[in-house]
């Protein structure tokens, strides 16, 4: 009896702190926009309109402001298109995808995680390797040479968003894979773009 | 033949082409989910534009930003309009004068592009 009151306070106790550290967190690292949740056409472009005025409040260079608007809009736009591909399997549809935008000091860090199919995540960690390689005229060179190509795939294709994203972001994109299931892995993405 | 008229949405620019003046306008953003789907109609309409196009044809492009797969579509645009004799073509690519990432974009085409693409700074 003593012992399970204890561990209901103390639970308690626990949960009263995750939400206090929570907060806390929300605060000091400032937090722009979080979603976590399913995705579907309507709800991209709703999320994209919210951004948009978050990032208005926030950002007062209407340069930067375009710019890390544009990269989530690849982003985004580039899990939608992995979301149909998968969309209809046995994944969750609640936490299909996760998405956090978060300004620390000078810097914004766009984050994002879903699921993609097992059998691409070779192709996706080689495109993604392949353009922290290269230098920024080396992806001005390769992002022209997608270009020239024009329309392939009607999703556009050839990796021309990966190229944008680095190019745009002057910085590596942070990537990692964890296995689901053996079908599906789970893709988190990490882009920072300055603000100075 | 008839011009082409798009009304502006959050998603997609506006687009103003006239048949006679030769006198072409894409402005505003272009990042539909879909972009082939929302040029194809536009495509078709340069085809047969191409085979009779005005003396002078002057494409004006206000752009605040564009995703890559309306990039590829722009290539597909410009690519019918190099079909016409080049001296009766220009294109004014209009950027704001801190905007690096759309006068780079601008930049990129100019360089794949034999249209001449004219770089206009609009001063903040």
């Amino acid at each position: 009896m003593l012992t399970s009151q204890f561990i209901l306070e103390k639970g308690q106790f626990l949960n009263n702190l995750d939400i206090q550290a929570y907060y806390k967190q929300m605060q000091s690292s400032s937090i722009v926009m979080s979603y976590k949740g399913a995705a579907s056409n309507d709800l991209l472009t709703s999320l994209l309109s919210i951004a948009q005025t978050k990032l208005a409040e926030t950002e007062s260079k209407s340069a930067i402001k375009k710019r890390v608007f544009s990269i989530l809009v690849e982003i985004l736009q580039n899990i939608y298109h992995h979301y149909e591909a998968v969309h209809g399997n046995s994944l969750h549809e609640d936490d299909a995808i996760t998405f956090l935008l978060v300004k620390l000091d000078d810097t914004y860090t766009i984050i994002t995680g879903n699921y993609v199919a097992s059998k691409d995540v070779m192709m996706l960690k080689q495109r993604i390797d392949e353009v922290n390689s290269l230098t920024a005229d080396e992806l001005k060179e390769k992002y022209r040479e997608q270009l020239n190509i024009g329309v392939v795939s009607p999703k556009g294709g050839a990796g021309l968003g990966i190229i944008d994203i680095a190019r745009k972001s002057g910085n590596r994109l942070e990537y990692e894979f964890e296995e689901f299931d053996p079908h599906y892995s789970f893709f988190s993405l990490t882009v920072r773009i300055s603000a100075n | 033949m008839e011009n082409f008229y798009l009304e502006e949405t959050s998603k997609t620019p506006k687009l103003s082409f006239d048949r006679k003046t030769g006198k072409f306008l894409m402005s505003g953003r272009s990042i539909p989910e879909n972009s082939i789907e929302f040029y194809r109609p536009l495509f078709e309409w340069l085809d047969d534009y191409v085979k009779s196009p005005s003396d002078k044809t002057i494409f004006d492009i206000k752009l605040e930003y564009f995703n890559t797969s309306s990039s590829k579509c722009l290539v597909e645009i410009f690519r019918r309009l190099e079909r016409i004799d080049n001296n009766s073509v220009v294109i004014n690519w209009f950027y704001e004068e801190d905007d690096e990432d759309m006068q780079e974009s601008g930049e990129d085409f100019k360089e794949i592009i034999d249209i001449p693409i004219v770089m206009n700074v609009i001063e903040n």
